[in-house]
């Protein structure tokens, strides 16, 4: 019969498999990280916007308003780099809580949720892998920066320290966004929601213009966004100038966002429905 | 062979006479009542069906099964183990083929199986072993290294069906297999539920399918609107039918003598 599999095949493929020693919640968590990983490079449209976008914001900001915003394109540039570094970096920890999101609502959770190991594996791996993200975008605005003429006078310590800072800054962030795609109905109110947020937010920061030359209501809020300490903290960093009371309150900032909506995506995620 | 030498000795089945036991389950979701007081007495070994249309609270008492979902009320037991208080014993005991087939369409067919493997700690090299033994005996090695984005719904639900017998589970829970199958791939699916049986496992599986139910399964449970209104063997079930029909009654006969309206209505009442 021709519909018939290899039954010889399927008899051996179920002859008992013994059952392993499960693995730990470092190597579960491991697992994830390397599904992550997989899916990054299985899925490259996931990165399109992640590099689409800064190099389109950069060249754009650059030699449109450089020269009116800063005098020079050059003077603009070194300014304006540190801050499409989180700036990218914001806009791609919205992938993190879409990833989340699609494999809710195809079912793949289900079966992992079904297995016995240690939950939160699951959400903390696939975080960690999407780490793997944030690296390539930061690289490739540095990549971009360093072409146009970015010369930071931190040089590569600062260079490095920054882009670290930026990436655990993101990692924190994205627990936001996997707490909101716990509980939104779909990936387009989660999109929706992170224009509705990251807009205003980098807009309304220092990531492109001077606060001096805003309304003092605008400039309020521009130093007061959170999103400004980050960027004045990597231009620091970057001028080799950082203080460590600088780096240290972004690193509690990123504490504290951590310490609210890491319990609450796992606990939103062991309650799903 | 290297299977042997990783470690502890396999499944045990039949520890308990009872695949699956529930006392008065209950499930709501808003004001319906999706599972409403379900008793239910799976047998260790062999197909117990789960049959009733859409919305009859098929999927909720699997999800509750499974551990995915939390009854309301009510007891259930999966060999013995609670499903709430001890749910982790459960988890080492089954395995869950969804009816959207669960499986990551993003990575390939080997991905996916090797990805499973791993979590049940298998070494990099054994779940690679594995992950390729599975794939010839499902016939998707041509497949192994294509996205399952690319799959047709047959190999898709084939690849689902070997992502759960990676270990191979005393208890599976089989949600509508063959839903939107060709003939040739449920001809196969059924042949992977036959050896499965064969090889000590107990099969829950779920259908709209009368001749599915009639073919496989050793016990049927008839459910509708979360309730349990008749069981008993596919033979028991026609001749309980027969006093009020002249003809030789199909098991789509009992469905519609007992619920009222025919089985493979597309959507629910």
């Amino acid at each position: 019969m021709t519909a018939s599999l290899a039954t010889g095949n399927l008899h051996d493929a179920l002859s008992p498999i013994a059952r392993q020693t499960l693995p730990g919640r470092l190597s579960t968590t491991g697992v994830f990280a390397w599904r992550a990983l997989v899916k990054l490079r299985r899925v490259p449209e996931q990165m399109t916007d992640a590099i689409v976008l800064p190099v389109l914001f950069t060249l754009m900001f650059t030699y449109l308003f450089g020269s009116a915003l800063s005098g020079s394109t050059g003077a603009y540039l070194h300014e304006l780099l540190p801050g499409t570094l989180v700036f990218t970096a914001l806009l791609v920890t919205v992938y993190t809580g879409l990833v989340l999101k699609t494999d809710l609502d195809r079912g793949v959770l289900d079966r992992f949720r079904s297995m016995p190991m240690w939950r939160p594996a699951l959400i903390a791996g696939s975080l960690l892998g999407d780490a793997g993200r944030y690296l390539v975008s930061t690289t490739i605005v540095i990549g971009l920066g360093l072409l146009m003429g970015f010369r930071p006078a931190g040089g590569i310590t600062g260079v490095l320290s920054g882009i670290a800072l930026v990436l655990l800054f993101a990692y924190s962030l994205s627990w936001i966004w996997t707490t909101l795609a716990l509980l939104v109905r779909t990936p387009a109110t989660l999109t929706m929601a992170s224009f509705l947020v990251q807009f205003p937010l980098t807009f309304m920061s220092n990531v492109f213009v001077d606060p001096a030359t805003m309304p003092g209501w605008l400039r309020t809020f521009v130093e007061a966004n959170p999103v400004s300490h980050l960027v004045t903290t990597e231009r620091a960093l970057m001028d080799g100038t950082a203080t460590t009371g600088q780096v240290v309150g972004v690193l509690l900032a990123a504490a504290a966002v951590t310490a609210v909506f890491a319990p609450l995506t796992m606990y939103l995620y062991r309650s799903q429905r | 062979m290297t299977r042997s030498q990783h470690g502890i000795p396999a499944t045990e089945v039949g520890t308990s006479e009872w695949a699956i036991r529930t006392t008065g389950l209950v499930k709501s979701f808003g004001g319906t009542r999706a599972v409403d007081a379900l008793d239910l007495a799976v047998p260790a070994g062999g197909v117990y069906g789960f049959l009733g249309p859409n919305g009859a609270g098929k999927t909720t008492t699997i999800r509750m099964l499974a551990t995915l979902l939390r009854p309301d009320s009510g007891t259930a037991e999966v060999f013995g183990h609670d499903v709430v208080a001890d749910a982790d014993a459960v988890r080492h005991r089954i395995s869950l083929t969804g009816q959207f087939a669960s499986i990551d369409e993003d990575l390939t067919g080997v991905e996916n199986l090797v990805l499973q493997a791993r979590l049940l700690g298998f070494s990099r090299r054994f779940a690679r072993t594995r992950a390729d033994e599975l794939l010839d005996a499902f016939d998707l090695t041509d497949a192994a290294g294509k996205q399952v984005k690319g799959y047709s719904g047959g190999m898709k639900r084939r690849l689902d069906v070997a992502a759960s017998i990676v270990v191979t589970p005393d208890l599976l829970f089989l949600d509508e297999p063959t839903t939107g199958l060709d003939p040739r791939s449920r001809n196969q699916v059924w042949e992977i539920v036959a050896t499965l049986v064969e090889h000590g496992s107990t099969v829950l599986l779920t259908t709209q399918h009368m001749d599915e139910a009639d073919r496989l399964a050793d016990l049927i449970a008839v459910i509708d609107h979360g309730r349990v209104i008749a069981e008993g063997t596919p033979a028991q079930l026609k001749v309980s039918v027969a006093a009020d029909s002249d003809a030789q009654p199909t098991l789509d006969d009992v469905f519609l003598a007992l619920t009222g309206h025919p089985a493979d209505k597309e959507f629910a009442l």
